[in-house]
């Protein structure tokens, strides 16, 4: 196997449920060696599931499983001065810490960023919170939830006049990961420069909130729009660019340019009501009127399935996919023709599926290596082998709490 | 002194993703070059311009300099025109090969192939080079040509079919480009790898990043409930497994909310403390956990009464001074003006030879050391012929009127 290309980086991961494992993981599968440091009562995505069978078990949680495969796993308790102490043996040969722990709470361990770089100047810290390191907001609290809110993309997600609503399953916290292993990444490159670690604040808000800039937030500034929900439909541009219901699912059309659309039409037979000049004008019918202009071609969809439309639709070149289910997409030929989904066994939780890789390297393999570590998996061979405990005392530090 | 400072990157993106990606690089201190011309403009140049209302002129590309979007994805970046259906057009781009570390593209698999800029062609003109594409759905695959518009990516994914309030039809828009910011990361963090991975072994190499698969790549909880219990995952609203109250609560004003999550059994002491232990919480069906999961509705309904009393930011400051993880619902306009916001620098202003002062969006993480920023304006179609051609590649003054007179660069 050839080298890949985080190989030899040592990441220390202190953080739980998605937003610093995820950012972990990303630089595991890239060959990074990332030990994960555990509160002795486990990460939370331990009890989040899903289970088999709905029986929770804190080996089988599907979100745990995703999150941690290809680490390491120790439970650790630093807010004990010996599992600080253990803490902070193991930064000595790390490159990069990834935490989620606030501000707040790491300055009254004495761990904030000031004391750790005095400590290790070549280390890396990756800081993910919900709203940064600095500002007034520094020491809220926030979720998933918060983030999706402070970041703005809430706002434009749902039906109009009813509640605004979170990217599904917490994808806002896997975005902020993936911006803070880019970041950590560019930290490492430049480490190769200057000799010198440094402190990555990752605020998950401000990660998602990349997304408002590209048309919201001009749209704001020269409009005066500061937001709105469209429900099915992008509420600014050109019908048809929304999602409609057919007769066994709901599929996806956008058709920004105009011999797409006309190919549609024609598909459509050309239809008496094209001619109406009230039908004519593409972005008044998504700006004003998109209810009455998705009930014209509606029924359409609804005489026929999503594979027919597809078919139909990809023969005369016009934009326009089925809504897939997860079912659909596992499933999916083009996906496994591309070998895409991962198997890998675990020995709590069997041999399951696996989202396989975001990108494809020729020299550097990414790769699914590992299952996600049991609770104090790794506990002796880190403790024993690396830090010089001794198997005696493993027992005394579970104990007294440390790990 | 930044990350990516002496790299040079060859940026062939358009629309989002491929620019996107390349601005986050250009972002981090390289100098990135991007390839356009005339004859095909990144189609962000086209559209509704900021200043004036030409439309029709708009999206036929007269105001190439003049479209919002394009500014935010382009900042940083310099801009040569190259014809490369011109015949010297590609030549010049292999003169240009030699000076650069990275090429990136979000072409459809082919093109850079049929141009003669394929990585093996490239690779054979500097054998280190670094190739990034991001085709929608990756570059082989029955679906690889397939026309692919960020929400098309979506649906293919499977992340729309999630999209929605819970056990209700599909909303399935996110009114945003979600696949294409995520690709432009997941290319981003591929090529500060690779210039990693270069760096150390001096070897280069092609990253394929498929829009598609970047998507599906981070939905591995459904993935994972389907592969063990055979479930579809469908719409789930603000719905959390481990949270009630988690929900978006309507507030004073018109479409204002503010989130509220609670987490542990002290949280929701501490929120019923806050609301002043209001008669309705002490009643055992929000007893525990379990049971304000539950009767959520009830629970959500009970909640926004005293809400919709209040104004959000006011909830948000008064219920995070109780321990309790309230924020408001932003839109662009709150974060604009929030004042958190504003002192990370989220949002910056540029100076702009056609717009003036603008605003863009700053940088999404802080690197303390080595950070990232904001040092140029998009450039204006062209803008830098003269440096790279003239200076970088040194063109005698004739030839490069030639080149110009004969629309190889146009």
């Amino acid at each position: 196997m050839s080298r890949m290309a985080l190989e030899g980086v040592k990441v220390i991961e202190w953080g739980e449920y998605v937003s610093a494992p995820f950012c972990a993981r990303t630089l595991a599968d890239m060959g990074a060696d990332v030990l994960k440091v555990e509160h002795p009562r486990g990460d939370r995505s331990r009890r989040h599931g899903p289970f088999p069978g709905d029986v929770p078990h804190r080996e089988q949680s599907g979100l745990y499983l995703a999150l941690n495969a290809n680490k390491r796993g120790i439970t650790l308790n630093p807010s004990k001065a010996t599992g600080r102490a253990i803490l902070l043996r193991l930064l000595e040969s790390a490159d990069v810490l990834v935490e989620d722990q606030g501000a707040s709470f790491v300055d009254g361990l004495g761990l904030d960023y000031v004391s750790l770089k005095e400590r290790f100047p070549r280390l890396i810290v990756a800081s993910l919170t919900p709203y940064g390191r600095t500002g007034p907001y520094r020491d809220y609290k926030g979720h998933d939830l918060s983030a999706n809110a402070a970041g703005g993309i809430s706002f434009g997600n749902g039906t109009p006049q009813r509640e605004p609503l979170v990217v599904p399953a917490a994808q806002v916290s896997f975005m902020a990961g993936l911006g803070a292993a880019l970041a950590t990444v560019m930290a490492l490159v430049a480490r190769e420069a200057t000799g010198r670690g440094q402190l990555v604040d990752v605020a998950e808000a401000q990660v998602v909130g990349v997304l408002l800039t590209g048309y919201h937030l001009p749209t704001y500034i020269y409009k005066g729009i500061p937001g709105y929900r469209a429900g099915n439909r992008f509420r600014l541009g050109l019908y048809p660019n929304c999602v409609l219901p057919c007769k066994d699912g709901y599929v996806c059309i956008n058709c920004p340019q105009m011999e797409q659309y006309q190919r549609f039409l024609a598909l459509l037979g050309n239809p008496e009501w094209t001619n109406n000049p009230r039908y004519r004008d593409r972005r008044a019918m998504t700006e004003q009127y998109p209810d009455e202009a998705e009930g014209l071609i509606i029924p359409w969809f609804m005489e026929h399935t999503k594979e027919e439309i597809f078919a139909l639709c990809r023969e005369h070149r016009i934009p326009c996919v089925p809504v897939q289910t997860i079912q659909e997409v596992v499933h999916d030929e083009h996906l496994a023709s591309r070998s895409y989904f991962q198997e890998l066994g675990h020995p709590d939780a069997g041999r399951l599926t696996y989202p396989g890789p975001p990108y494809r390297f020729s020299a550097t393999p990414w790769g699914l290596r590992l299952p996600a570590p049991t609770l104090g998996q790794h506990n002796r061979e880190v403790l024993c082998d690396l830090l010089g405990y001794i198997p005696d005392d493993l027992p005394r530090l579970r104990a007294a709490g440390v790990i | 002194m930044q990350p990516l400072e002496g790299y040079r990157v060859l940026d062939f993106g358009s629309a989002w993703a491929g620019p996107m990606a390349a601005q986050l690089l250009a972002d981090m201190g390289a100098e990135v070059i991007k390839v356009e011309s005339r004859a095909r403009m990144d189609g962000l140049r086209l559209g509704r311009p900021i200043v004036g209302d030409d439309v029709a002129g708009g999206d036929r590309g007269l105001w190439p300099d003049l479209q919002p979007a394009f500014h935010g994805f382009n900042r940083n970046k310099l801009s040569i025109t190259v014809n490369l259906k011109h015949p010297e057009g590609v030549a010049l781009i292999k003169r240009l090969v030699p000076m650069a570390d990275v090429v990136t593209n979000n072409f459809a698999p082919g093109v850079m192939e049929r141009l003669g800029l394929g990585y093996e062609e490239l690779r054979a003109i500097r054998r280190d080079i670094i190739v990034v594409s991001m085709p929608a759905a990756g570059e082989s695959g029955p679906l690889k040509d397939i026309i692919a518009y960020a929400t098309i990516i979506h649906a293919l994914s499977g992340l729309m079919s999630m999209v929605g309030y819970e056990g209700e039809p599909l909303v399935g828009q996110l009114q945003a480009a979600w696949s294409d910011a995520l690709a432009a990361m997941h290319a981003a963090v591929a090529t500060a790898t690779a210039l990693y991975h270069r760096r150390r072994t001096g070897e280069g190499q092609y990253i394929e990043v498929s829009q598609w698969e970047a998507t599906t790549s981070m939905l591995g909880e459904a993935i994972m409930d389907y592969a063990m219990n055979g479930r579809v995952a469908g719409p789930m609203g603000n719905y959390h497994p481990m949270m009630a109250p988690h929900n978006n609560y309507p507030c004073r004003g018109d479409d204002r909310w503010v989130s509220i999550a609670v987490a542990s059994e002290e949280e929701w002491q501490a929120f019923c403390r806050a609301l002043g232990d209001p008669e309705w919480a002490r009643d055992t069906k929000f007893a525990d956990a379990f049971q304000r999961q539950r009767n959520r509705a009830e629970l959500d309904a009970r909640i926004a009464e005293w809400t919709c009393q209040h104004d959000a930011h006011e909830v948000t400051e008064f219920l995070q001074g109780a321990g309790v993880a309230a924020m408001t619902v932003m839109n662009i306009e709150d974060q604009f003006l929030d004042p958190h916001f504003r002192e990370r620098g989220f949002h910056v202003e540029v100076e702009h030879p056609k717009v003036g002062l603008e605003w863009l969006y700053g940088q999404p993480w802080l690197l303390s050391d080595t950070p990232g920023s904001v040092r140029r304006h998009a450039p204006l179609l062209g803008e830098h012929n003269e440096y790279v051609f003239r200076q970088l590649l040194e063109i005698p003054a004739e030839e490069y009127e030639r080149l110009v007179k004969e629309q190889a660069l146009y």
